[in-house]
């Protein structure tokens, strides 16, 4: 009694219309094109969107698509920070580009590395292990006075023009097209990446990790290459801070860093790319104007928003806006 | 006599002081339909997450096709052709079943792990996975997400998981666990219609499913076998009866 | 040298000891409940800023505030648990720290705004202060007197779960809540109870901790980082691991900083990823 009829989905093109750019999308990106225009004056703050929303791509990856929860992340993010502030400040070489290639492709290195460890623990171990690996990376680079500069931070880090073209101005105006161009190339790749039958796969594991061996994956080795390649994108967005800010603060590696870009992961909602970009934006807005007031508010209001946002809006912003767009997930 | 497909050998597991199988040794020919019966706590799904490598056993052997797998992850042996499905639906709930099964077949032809090429270009994998739905029936619901489907039609999924890996072997674990009566129908005539060079072995509590499918009773008591043989004879055997079927009034 | 080493052990012991009263209630609730309760520093400052008030405004002796310390925090955890937490015990983990992150910048700010972002001292009762000559070293009166307390709050914890009635109902329920429930035992009851218990126990830390690290709104924070080692290592749901884990944390923290003050800290978080790495459930871990 097999369905021989005509079926009434393809599913190939099912398959196609998930992967399709939404007509959001397009809006958001040409929104990130009006600071150049409208709000010059906040250059400056759309650089660290920018730079921020890469992160948090980078931790979508892991987190959202994969379900590894992670309070460590900015290991990688400064680790690629100081690659390119190490490069310029003590070897001389501030080419832009190089930089960041070196940055993300050691930060991979590392990330894979730890992937060994990653793989072995779950649940609060699991947290705990990001938690520690980030904490310790902070104190060994706060202990290497004589490499990173301490609390002093680094000094001497010196940016060339990109393509020996476009000078670092004032006004940030290079600084933000060339960050915007980096995350742009870096959503791109991560949504090459998720619409793969690579992501399906992290998704098989973030939904079901108990099923994956059982249809034949070898699930563990999926999670050590996301894992690096999410290390190795963290690096690059540090590297970007390095470059465009000609400092590095061991802030870089803070776990204030790390929790930073999970909440606004879970602002924006998590697993969807998107999700990143919106959060940092409006994590960021939001304190920049409310610390300006004054910084308890921001507390106030940060820590008001996550409870409310995990109650009523566990998945994000987005997911919030879905469900009255009555879009399907 | 042609060499079986699946073969245990003195499988033993305890733990503490528990003995939860105990020098099993069971051999399943090609195109088998065996089922696995006994009462609760027997050991029949531990028996089954010793032969897929879930559970490590303290001795014994597996063989697949006369490889001896007992070293082997589950992963491996699934792609060696041994697979199962759960008791407890264990599905991805936010794929689609058109996904799901998508995922399974892209593992078996490993393409799960290339990250360049949409999924879309998978053409082959896609097609073969919404062929595989129609079959189960499931291909009205391919498209929603796993967590929406009724209860029967996730324990079809669960088949058409196992189905997708191309199994040599496949062990099903209570597959009309929890199914209504009228549904329960529909997946055994499933079952019923799986290729006939697949070996099965199937745990099920029903007496008429097993004695309507089964070609070979294997009754496990208390971690060890205690006969196994064709339907006729085990219903006939008093020491069935008293150990099992006459407390259990199933279906 | 020697008497150098017994202090660092004596101080270490002692701080231990203070992070054990602090992160016992987390660790029984994180094994019973599984809710990753990260607000359960605030809880502990509550305790402490309770103290605080109660001294300052209404002269209280210290002693009597901790036990004042203790009941505010439980009956407001309960508050919180019976109104929100509850409703988040299936969210999954990321949900749960997320949740109780926000809500210890909540009690950040509060803090705060209630009594500004300074350290709050207080002034310890005479025979509280001082230290105590013995062998020739001399050992902290305050120090000894918050082992003698911890000692004394381990030996009752001990006492409750192993002998009474309610205990091994907690015990029951830790093990197997589903079963336990099925006995008709009232879990939500076991809850509820086991959660202002330990929410309370991390008040009556957080006012004993005043004197050692002193109090102000950031103390949520500073303290999570220290029970969560606390309670990773030494196993959810384990009173004698919460010991062991608190003991060597303490002892590690002042050791290290005492010794190697450059690489204190992160041999301390190297040794964290090497012991869950090994067994991964903690120490005494069970699951």
């Amino acid at each position: 009694m097999a369905d021989t009829t005509r079926p009434d989905t393809d599913p190939l093109a099912w398959i196609r219309s998930r992967s399709r750019w939404p007509v959001f999308a397009i809006l958001l990106w040409l929104a990130a094109l009006l600071p150049f225009w409208l709000f010059p004056t906040y250059l400056l703050l759309a650089r660290e969107i920018a730079i921020a929303a890469l992160f948090a791509i980078s931790v979508d990856l892991i987190l959202g698509y994969a379900g590894i929860v992670t309070l460590g992340h900015a290991m990688f993010f400064g680790l690629g920070a100081y690659t390119a502030g190490l490069l310029s400040a003590r070897l001389g070489w501030g080419e832009p580009i190089s930089g960041l290639l070196l940055a993300g492709a050691l930060a991979g290195l590392v990330g894979f590395v730890v992937s060994f460890l990653i793989v072995r623990v779950q649940h609060l171990a699991l947290i705990m292990v990001t938690l520690g690996l980030g904490l310790l990376t902070y104190e060994l680079a706060n202990a290497l006075t004589w490499l990173t500069g301490g609390t002093d931070g680094l000094r001497g880090v010196s940016t060339w023009p990109i393509f020996n073209q476009f000078r670092f101005d004032l006004y940030g105006y290079t600084a933000y097209s060339y960050s915007l161009a980096v995350l742009f190339l870096g959503f791109l790749i991560s949504r090459r990446i998720v619409n793969s039958s690579f992501g399906l796969a992290l998704r098989g594991i973030r939904e079901n990790v108990r099923r994956m061996p059982a249809i034949g994956s070898d699930h563990r080795w999926h999670l050590q290459k996301i894992y690096a390649i999410s290390a190795a994108m963290a690096g690059v967005a540090g590297a970007l801070l390095a470059q465009t800010t000609n400092t590095v603060a061991l802030e870089v590696l803070s776990f204030q860093r790390s929790a930073d870009v999970v909440v606004m992961l879970i602002l924006g909602g998590t697993g969807r790319l998107y999700g990143a970009i919106i959060g940092a934006a409006i994590f960021l807005v939001a304190r920049d104007q409310l610390a300006g007031i004054n910084p308890q508010y921001w507390y106030l209001g940060i820590g008001l928003l996550l409870m409310v946002v995990v109650l009523f809006l566990p998945k994000g912003v987005l997911g919030g806006l879905s469900r009255l767009t009555g879009r399907p997930d | 006599m042609e060499e079986a497909v699946l073969q245990t050998q003195g499988l033993f597991k305890r733990f503490g002081s528990l003995e939860v199988a105990r020098d099993i040794s069971i051999s399943l020919p090609r195109g088998a339909r065996h089922a696995l019966i006994g009462p609760n706590g027997a050991g029949k799904t531990t028996l089954i997450n010793l032969i897929t490598g879930q559970l490590k056993p303290d001795r014994g052997q597996i063989l697949l096709a006369g490889e001896d797998v007992t070293g082997l992850g589950t992963a491996a042996r699934v792609r060696r052709g041994l697979t199962r499905t759960f008791q407890i639906n264990t599905l991805f709930p936010d794929l689609t079943p058109l996904e799901a099964v998508t995922l399974a077949i892209g593992e078996r032809d490993g393409l799960a792990g290339r990250f360049w090429k949409g999924l879309a270009s998978h053409a082959q994998a896609v097609e073969e996975a919404y062929g595989l739905l129609q079959q189960l029936l499931l291909a009205q619901v391919a498209t929603r997400p796993t967590r929406t489907l009724a209860y029967g039609q996730q324990r079809l999924l669960e088949i058409a998981l196992a189905l997708a890996t191309r199994p040599k072997v496949l062990l099903l674990d209570e597959p009309a666990a929890g199914v209504p009566k009228d549904e329960s129908a529909l997946l055994f005539s499933v079952v019923a219609g799986l290729p006939p060079d697949i070996s099965v072995l199937f745990i099920e509590h029903d007496m008429n499913i097993v004695f309507s499918f089964a070609t070979r009773i294997i009754v496990l008591v208390a971690g060890g076998v205690l006969m196994e043989a064709e339907p006729a004879v085990v219903r006939n055997d008093p020491r069935v009866r008293e150990v099992y079927l006459g407390s259990a009034r199933h279906g | 040298m020697i008497g150098n080493i017994v202090i660092v052990l004596f101080d270490g012991f002692a701080f231990g000891m203070l992070l054990f009263v602090l992160s016992v209630g987390l660790s029984v609730t994180l094994g019973l409940m599984n809710f990753i309760n990260l607000a359960h520093g605030a809880f502990g400052m509550l305790g402490g800023y309770t103290t605080v008030l109660l001294m300052r405004r209404f002269d209280l002796p210290f002693m009597l505030t901790l036990p004042a310390a203790f009941l505010a925090a439980a009956l407001v955890s309960v508050a919180f648990e019976r109104t929100l937490f509850r409703r988040l015990y299936r969210a999954g983990e990321l949900n749960q720290v997320l949740f109780t992150i926000g809500l210890v910048f909540v009690a950040a700010a509060a803090a705060t705004y209630f009594f500004g972002t300074g350290q709050q001292p207080i002034v310890l009762p005479a025979w509280l202060r001082g230290s105590v000559e013995l062998f020739g070293l001399r050992f902290g009166t305050y120090r000894i007197f918050l082992i003698v307390v911890s000692l004394a709050i381990t030996a009752l914890l001990f006492f409750t779960l192993e002998r009474t009635r309610f205990g091994a109902r907690i015990r029951a329920a830790v093990d197997n809540q589903r079963v336990a429930q099925g006995l008709g035992l009232n879990v939500e009851w076991i809850f509820a109870i086991t959660f202002a218990l330990g929410s309370g126990l991390a008040g009556l830390g957080g006012a004993l901790a005043i004197e050692i690290v002193g109090l102000d709104p950031s103390f949520g924070f500073h303290f999570l980082v220290y029970v969560l080692i606390v309670v990773s290592v030494g196993g959810l749901g384990s009173i004698p691991g919460s010991f062991a884990g608190a003991a060597l944390l303490g002892i590690g923290d002042v050791a290290g900083k005492y010794f190697m003050p450059q690489i204190g800290s992160f041999l301390i978080y190297l040794l964290l990823v090497a012991i869950l790495l090994v067994r991964p459930l903690g120490l005494f871990g069970k699951r």
